[in-house]
């Protein structure tokens, strides 16, 4: 249902005066500056990813990416983002609803809570845990007895994804919902509705685009996270071993058309979404246009 | 349906919005909250509409205490100044969502919705225009579709924040009259706020005046008009001029000068003057009057306004004369108010 009155920002069309338009030239280096820059650090290496990939072939590389344990790190990078990209969908979701429809104490400190994943080194993010659950803390022992595995199991790797990424969703909806503002929900609470139909029939349809946006963002994070998610792991091929820490391990093993053929997969990953994100932020861009990009 | 404001409080973060207000109104009247922004009209609005709790006191719909009521509960229409209509859905869906929401057992079925949609988009002269987005629609027609929604739900009080607050002069006028006759034709008792006192006063049964969290006077538009019952009021509602003056002996003084009005009633002391610039008479000598310099005039439209200093300390003060009258031309006028309100000055 794109809106056909809504006006959007359109660079294109965008009348600027001469007075702060620069000379040709001096576009023109910019411009080349940009490209070459782009070019350098953004183009170059995927070039190389996929020529690596495919140095000894198409068999060679199909081959590498039937090994068991690559099948297995790709297995466990989709549990992985199966099950922390929902979760953050719901908690990113609870959380710029209580912060942008409601007033109350100590709203800024969860507001900068939210982004502190963004402002910790990943490492750290991991280790948080290993101390949290490892064999000197208090409580690992204790769900270690009771069977419990979070440490160097899956738990542990989906617990540090979603730590990592628990920014992204709300961090896209906050400034949304709080342009969009509380006369809708209103409305519709006036006219009868409870607080679930609210949600279901008016704040959900109205944040659709910039929630999948969100979600878009979290699952490359999810898939493609190596700090936090390296520290919990404990590398064990063929079991705690995701997409990213696998390159790794191929990679320093000498088998770079492994190692590559691994990687194409993230890098092929990241260029759809990045087409994604493009497409999204196209067609509703005044929609997600109170958001800032990462 | 009656409603009971009964000695509301509403405090937002320790700081009073609104203090200690009453306010009755009758089965199937028009009512206006009047005031500038600021002055808690909105807040008492939302009040009743139940999207606001009170700090104190209490709200009745006819009977019943409406104020341990939820906003679901207490089946109200509200039309909120940027129609808050919902963008996603077209304008069958609109009107027709109060309905959908409704629990099971007293949902109507889809086709009845769609009915009752068509049905109410007539009556708000707007047929044909179901399958519309808000988007594709002007400001008036969106301000009729959250009308129509309101109405869908058969709200025991119709509620309206500004109704025409967003749209421009000429729509204003037009959807103002209309919305008289909405109101006589269906009789839902209705309360709108405003700060236009035209619409106010064009519009209402009964106007509340309110000012600073207090209801300052409530009346017919004469009544507010004819007599107003605060200093406020006089300024608020309609043109007004004022000077400082003085009582005694039963007379109005202006600076040394008895002006010629009588005012037994009022004791003695300061006050401040209020009159009507229209509503003067004007005089040749000056045995008793109200003289100045004339240091100002202008023509609006068929009236010229003369702004003239009066007195040692040189007050100013607007007056209204005829476009032609010879007086225009003077440098000093003599005039005394044919009707004016004096108030004991507060200090």
């Amino acid at each position: 249902m794109a809106d056909p009155h809504i006006e959007t920002y359109d660079p294109e069309h965008e009348v600027m005066s001469a007075a702060i338009t620069e000379s040709r030239p001096a576009r023109a280096v910019f411009m080349a500056i940009a490209f070459v820059f782009l070019a350098l650090f953004l183009v170059l290496p995927l070039v190389v990813v996929f020529n690596q990939a495919f140095a000894k072939g198409l068999e060679t590389y199909l081959t590498s990416l039937n090994d068991g344990d690559t099948l297995s790190a790709i297995k466990l990078t989709l549990i992985v983002a199966a099950i922390s990209v929902p979760l953050n969908l719901v908690f990113g979701l609870a959380a710029s609803w209580a912060i942008a429809k409601f007033e109350f104490k100590g709203k800024a400190f969860l507001t900068t809570l939210i982004d502190l994943p963004f402002s910790v080194s990943p490492v750290i993010s991991g280790l948080v845990y290993v101390l949290l659950f490892g064999a000197q803390s208090a409580l690992g022992p204790f769900l270690k007895a009771h069977g419990i595995e979070i440490l160097f199991a899956v738990p542990g790797i989906v617990l540090a994804t979603v730590f990592v990424t628990f920014p992204f969703v709300a961090r896209e909806l906050i400034p949304l919902m709080q342009e969009q503002g509380t006369g809708d929900e209103e409305a519709a609470l006036s006219l009868g509705a409870s607080g679930w139909q609210t949600f279901w029939y008016v704040t959900l349809p109205n944040i659709k685009w910039g929630l999948l946006y969100g979600v878009l963002l979290c699952n490359a994070r999810a898939m493609g996270e190596f700090g936090a998610v390296s520290v919990v792991s404990g590398h064990i091929r063929g079991q705690t071993n995701t997409m990213p820490l696998h390159v790794e391990i191929l990679y320093n093993e000498y088998n770079a058309v492994g190692a590559f053929a691994v990687a194409s997969l993230l890098a092929g990953l990241a260029l759809v979404t990045l087409v994604l994100k493009t497409v999204l932020e196209m067609r509703y861009g005044a929609e997600i246009a109170a958001t800032r990009g990462h | 349906m009656e409603v009971r404001v009964a000695n509301v409080r509403k405090e937002f973060d320790r700081f009073p919005a609104l203090h200690d207000v009453s306010l009755d109104i009758r089965s199937g009247e028009l009512i206006a909250l009047l005031g500038p922004s600021g002055s808690g009209k909105t807040t008492l609005l939302r009040l009743i509409a139940g999207l606001e709790r009170p700090t104190r006191g209490k709200i009745f719909f006819g009977e019943e205490d409406a104020s341990l009521k939820s906003i679901q509960e207490r089946n109200v229409g509200f039309v909120f100044q940027h129609y808050a209509l919902f963008r996603h859905m077209t304008v069958a869906d609109n009107i027709g969502f109060g309905l959908k929401v409704r629990p099971g057992a007293t949902r109507p079925p889809a086709k009845e919705i769609r009915r009752r949609a068509s049905e109410l988009l007539d009556f708000v002269q707007l047929s044909g225009l179901e399958k519309r987005y808000p988007a594709q629609l002007s400001g008036g027609q969106r301000q009729r579709v959250a009308l129509a929604r309101a109405m869908a739900i058969e709200p025991a009080v119709l509620l309206l924040d500004e109704p025409f607050g967003a749209l421009d002069a000429q729509v204003r006028r037009e959807l103002r009259r209309w919305l008289r006759d909405i109101h006589d034709t269906t009789g839902h008792t209705t309360i709108f706020v405003t700060h236009d006192q035209e619409e106010a006063l064009e519009l209402a049964d009964r106007v509340v005046v309110m000012s600073q969290g207090r209801i300052e006077q409530v009346g017919t538009a004469d009544e507010v008009y004819d007599t107003p019952n605060s200093p406020f009021v006089y300024g608020f509602i309609g043109d007004s001029s004022s000077l400082p003056a003085r009582v005694e002996d039963g007379q109005v003084w202006l600076a040394e000068r008895p002006i010629g009005l009588s005012a037994p009633d009022v004791p003695a002391g300061a006050a401040t003057l209020f009159f009507r610039p229209h509503d003067v008479e004007l005089l040749d000598g000056c045995g008793g009057c109200i003289a100045g310099t004339v240091v100002n005039s202008r023509r609006v439209a068929e009236t010229r306004r003369v702004e003239l200093e009066v007195g040692g300390d040189r007050q100013r003060v607007e007056i209204e004369l005829p476009i032609d009258h010879a007086a225009a031309n003077k440098s000093r006028i003599a005039f005394r108010p044919r009707k004016w309100k004096l108030f004991p000055a507060a200090d």
